[in-house]
Formats: C-alpha cells, structure tokens, sequence
C-alpha cells in the first residue's frame, strides 16, 4: 500500500489536524507499512460472514425525559478554555 | 520495601477492619513509599496526598465500617478514568488542565465501598501504547529494572502496584493494556468480560473494546477489587443486566484443579515466542498438571488476523471518539486563533501527540468514503469469526491457556521507530477485546534469561471471572512466589 505525502495532507485535513511539510513523508511510509500489514485480512473470504461491530448488545436505555440540573453551569464552565460566565466562548463564525 | 506496604489487599483490609493499623498510618505508608520511589519509576502523574490523609483521617475518627470491603485501602487510578476534583488527562497535554466533575461510575463503586484514592497513574497517551513510552508527561520504568519498559497502556498502574506504592490500581484494556503491563511488572491483571464493568466516565478510545480492570498482587485481591467494580450501570448501554457472582468466595480456598480441561491453543505456543517466556509458562502448565488439570489441545485459527483487525477496528473508533477533542469546552485551546477551523485545527495539532495523531488519521483514512467496506466492515468480519474461533474452543475445554506476551518486558526506546513492531507485541492479548471475552494475566517467575517477570495468560467464556479467578488462585497458591522487584 502506497500512501503520497498529499494524500496525508488530505486525511490530516479531514481528521482537523495539522501536518508539516517535514512531517508528511515519515507518516506516509509509515502509514503505508500499517495499511500494507492490515491488507492481509483480504487472504480470508468473508463474503458471507455478517460484520461485529460490537461483543454486546446495545439496549437503548430509556430515562423520563425531566430536566435536572445534574451539574452547575460554573463547574461546568471552569474546564472551557473560555467563557463569559454563561456560555462557552468560540472565535466570531459570521 | 517496607513491611506494611508489602502486605496484599485483603491483609491490610483484615488490619484496618481489626483496628491493628489506622487508615491514616496506612495512607501515610503509601505515601512514603511513593516518595521513595517515584524518582525511580515515575508511575504517577497526580498524587492526591493531602485529600488522601485528610479522608483518612476522618475515617479513622468514624471507625472501621465492616459492609465496607475495601475500608480505609490505599489505591491508584489510571488517568484514563475521570475522578471528581482530581485532574484527569489520560496522559495528553490536550486534557493537561482537566479537572472532571463527576467520578467514573467504577470510581464511585470503589469510593462507596471505602478506597482511599491515592493519585492517578501515568499512562499512553490516550492510552494508545504498549509500552507507557507514548504518555505527554514522562515515561514510566519497569520496577524489575528502569531501562525497561513497564509495559502498556497501563504501564503507571502496573508499576504503582508491582513497587508496593498501592494496595490496587485500576488499569484499562483495550487491546491488552491490563494484561500485557501485568505480564511485564509482575503482577495479577484482570480483563473483565466486556460489559461487565460500566465505561462510563472511561475516556473512550475504542468504544467496543474498552474495559477497565483490577491491577493487583495476588488473584484474591483482583477478586476483592473486582467485585466492588463489577455490576450494572443503567447509564451505560453497554452494561451487562447480570448478577455479579461472588468472586472472592471463588478464591478464597484454593485447592485442586481436578476436573479442568486447559485449552492450549498451538497458535500461542509455537514460533514467535522467547524461550524464557515458553520454558516459564508451561511449568506453570505442568503444575496445573500435577493438580489434576486436562491439557486439550485447541486451535484459534485467526490468530494472525487479529493485530490487523484490532488496529483498523480500534483506530476507526478512536477517530471518532476524539473528535470531541476540539477546544472548545474543555481541554487545550490554541493562542491567538481567529476562526473557529483554525481553532479546532491548531489546538488538536499542539495537544495530541504524535502516536494520537497516527491513529486518528489511520482511523479517518479507513473510515473514508471508498475505504470502509475494503477495511473498517472487513475487520468487523473478521472480527466474528476470531470469536467465534473462542467460542469453538471452549465447547472443548473449559479455559484457554497462553503466554500473556511473547517476550518479557522489551528496553526503553526498543520499538519507538517503528510502530508496526510495536504494534506486533500484542499478539497474544489482542483476540480476547475482539471476542468480549474476560481474561488474566498471572505471575509465573521470572525469566531465566532477563530476570524479569512471565505471565501466564488464562481466558475465559462470557462472564466466567470466577471461574478465571478460582484456577489462577490455585495456581498461584502452588507456584513459587516472585520476590519484592529491586526497585521495591
């Protein structure tokens, strides 16, 4: 499996990540080395096995839809890198 | 290491319950040791000394409360869980100032039942490692021997344990993060059935993976940690409904292994695996023998898969499940950014690492249009057919036995250039989260090469810990015990 330093580029923009110019080839051998070693899954025939996606179960779990007030807003509020004191703070979008 | 912190759980509760030791004295001790040896190892990335001696304090002036299991006991978090008022990274510079506001619900079930949170453990970042050499903050030594690793992602709490600066600590595994770091130090790791211990409040890596566990230094301790964790988490969809059974019944007395069929699957047992690693293990086996257990001979078939099917499954998962990590409501935030792109962009760049940073993008490329039928739903194929290789077995033989890791624990900076390798190390844990299936790492000696710990692997059908727990209790009761590590 060949992976292209532009091609890392392009999944590093997908996943909102930055790489440098120096970076992208190292990652790209080395991308390509892992995709490579994951491509032996295609020696078996899996055509008719159903795909696990998970070794549970996954039961909806069902709550009365109630408001409560689980946290205060301030503790909430102490982890955002900013706030005003109500909301969390964001650069301006329009 | 000194006397009182050489004692196991279920010891030093009996003394605590008796009032022959003060929760204070006990936390101190801890402490102590803790000083003493972090300089050395640097298993630890919070200590929460002075919460720790104050809840100490005030529980020695209520008295020792016996429908409390673990009164007054001195244990150790993996930053991966999140714990109210201590601050929680899971070993990344994205999370460095994070100070949660409620406790993981396994927390909680250890808190209620008296444990003293100690500190939280160093760990990979985001607990992507096998080795505790991917943590932002510091690497972590084996106590065996500090140009070593402790193994990983659990590498802290295994460390914390195996050096005597805990009673317990919690570790999770993903793809062997409890097991491998346990084979490594030398101590009990135990990875329960899927679904057996509520994930909630576990930061999320592979979602359908993850599991935490007790890390400890013998099989009934992991058994008395373990049945404070286990049970049902109504806010945890993937919370197994079931009764928890009495674990620590199950290996309180140790007798004999007549009447039990031991899987040895040939794939654990042939190429591949040290001959320190191999020669230990099946001594461990030939007790098992001179106590009454069958050897069967059993196959796993898709054992080869497994790292390829694991990889692509868990970094699908993780390019999810850190999607959240965007600097907006907690966590990093870039200086000086001036649209919200940038924002998300730049403070993921400055606060993963390097290793994070490899697997997201592995995890997004997989997922990718075009992509995700040739890997991500592949796998998840593949992924059926190594359980159900799990489950053919055991309609043979009652457990399955194995070297938890195919060699003892490798240098410090051995695998860091290449991340295949590294990634190669867990052959032997990975199949078990594929399958859901419960498993533990035992301490069988020390190899006779390196001197450093071997651990037998033993795997168990769904939700059979007891049984797990009972035949590693024995074992244990009948193998040599390993000594203090030098650094202890």
């Amino acid at each position: 499996m060949k992976i292209s330093p532009e091609k890392v580029q392009g999944i590093a923009s997908l996943a909102r990540l930055e790489i440098t110019p120096e970076q992208a080839p190292i990652l790209a051998a080395q991308m390509g080395d892992i995709l490579g070693y994951m491509d032996t899954l295609n020696e078996l025939d899996t055509s008719n096995v159903e795909p696990m996606y998970t070794p549970v179960a996954h039961v909806s779990v069902l709550r009365p839809d109630e408001t409560s007030k689980e946290f205060p807003r301030e503790d909430i509020l102490r982890n955002a890198p900013e706030n005003n004191g109500e909301y969390f703070v964001v650069p301006r979008i329009v | 290491m000194s006397q009182l912190c050489q004692l196991s759980l279920t010891e030093i509760r009996d003394l605590l319950r008796d009032k022959k030791i003060s929760a204070r004295e006990t936390t101190q001790a801890c402490l102590d040791r803790i000083a003493q040896t972090e300089p050395a190892i640097a298993a630890l990335l919070h200590i929460a000394g002075e919460n720790a001696l104050h809840q100490a304090q005030s529980m020695d002036q209520s008295g020792p409360d016996a429908t409390k299991p673990l009164w007054g006991v001195p244990i150790i978090i993996k930053d991966a869980l999140i714990t109210k008022g201590l601050p929680t990274t899971c070993g990344s510079k994205i999370l460095e100032n994070f100070i949660p506001v409620y406790d993981a619900h396994c927390v909680t079930a250890l808190k209620e039942a008296g444990a003293i949170i100690l500190g939280k453990a160093n760990m990979d970042e985001f607990a992507m490692g096998s080795s505790t050499e991917n943590s932002a903050f510091k690497v972590t030594a084996n106590p065996w021997n500090p140009a070593h690793v402790p193994g990983g992602s659990s590498g802290g709490s295994a460390a914390s344990v195996a050096s005597g600066q805990c009673f317990a600590s919690i570790g999770t595994d993903t793809g062997g993060s409890i097991r491998q770091p346990a084979s490594f130090c030398g101590v009990v790791g135990v990875k329960p059935t899927y679904g057996r211990v509520s994930r909630r409040g576990l930061v999320a890596y592979g979602s359908s993976l993850d599991q935490a566990g007790p890390m400890t230094r013998t099989v009934r301790d992991a058994a008395e940690v373990l049945q404070v964790m286990a049970g049902h988490d109504a806010k945890d969809s993937t919370s197994i409904n079931a009764p928890v059974p009495d674990y620590v019944a199950a290996c309180a007395r140790p007798e004999d292994l007549k009447g039990l069929r031991l899987g040895m699957p040939e794939e654990y047992w042939g190429e591949g695996l040290s001959t320190e690693v191999s020669a230990a293990c099946r001594a461990a086996v030939d007790t098992a023998v001179s106590l009454g257990a069958q050897i069967v001979p059993v196959s796993l078939p898709h054992t080869k898969y497994a790292i390829a099917t694991y990889y692509i499954l868990a970094m699908a998962e993780a390019s999810s499940n850190l999607a959240r990590f965007d600097g907006v409501r907690y966590g990093r935030r870039s200086a000086h950014v001036q649209d919200l792109a940038t924002l998300y962009t730049r403070s993921r760049s400055e606060g993963f690492g390097d290793e994070v940073k490899r697997r997201i993008m592995l995890g997004t490329y997989v997922l990718s249009a075009g992509y995700y039928d040739a890997y991500y739903k592949k796998a998840a194929q593949v992924r059926r057919l190594i359980r159900q290789d799990f489950l053919d077995a055991l309609t043979n033989c009652d457990l399955i036995c194995g070297p938890a890791c195919p060699t003892t624990a490798f240098a410090i900076g051995a695998n860091t250039a290449d991340p295949l390798q590294m990634y190669l190390t867990d052959i032997f844990t990975i199949s078990l989260n594929l399958s859901g299936l419960p498993g533990l790492s035992l301490p069988v000696g020390l190899g006779a090469d390196t001197g450093l710990p071997v651990g037998l692997q033993l795997f168990g059908g769904s939700m059979e810990e007891a049984r797990l727990l009972r035949t590693a209790a024995t074992l244990e009761a009948h193998l040599p015990k390993l000594p203090a590590p030098p650094l202890a």
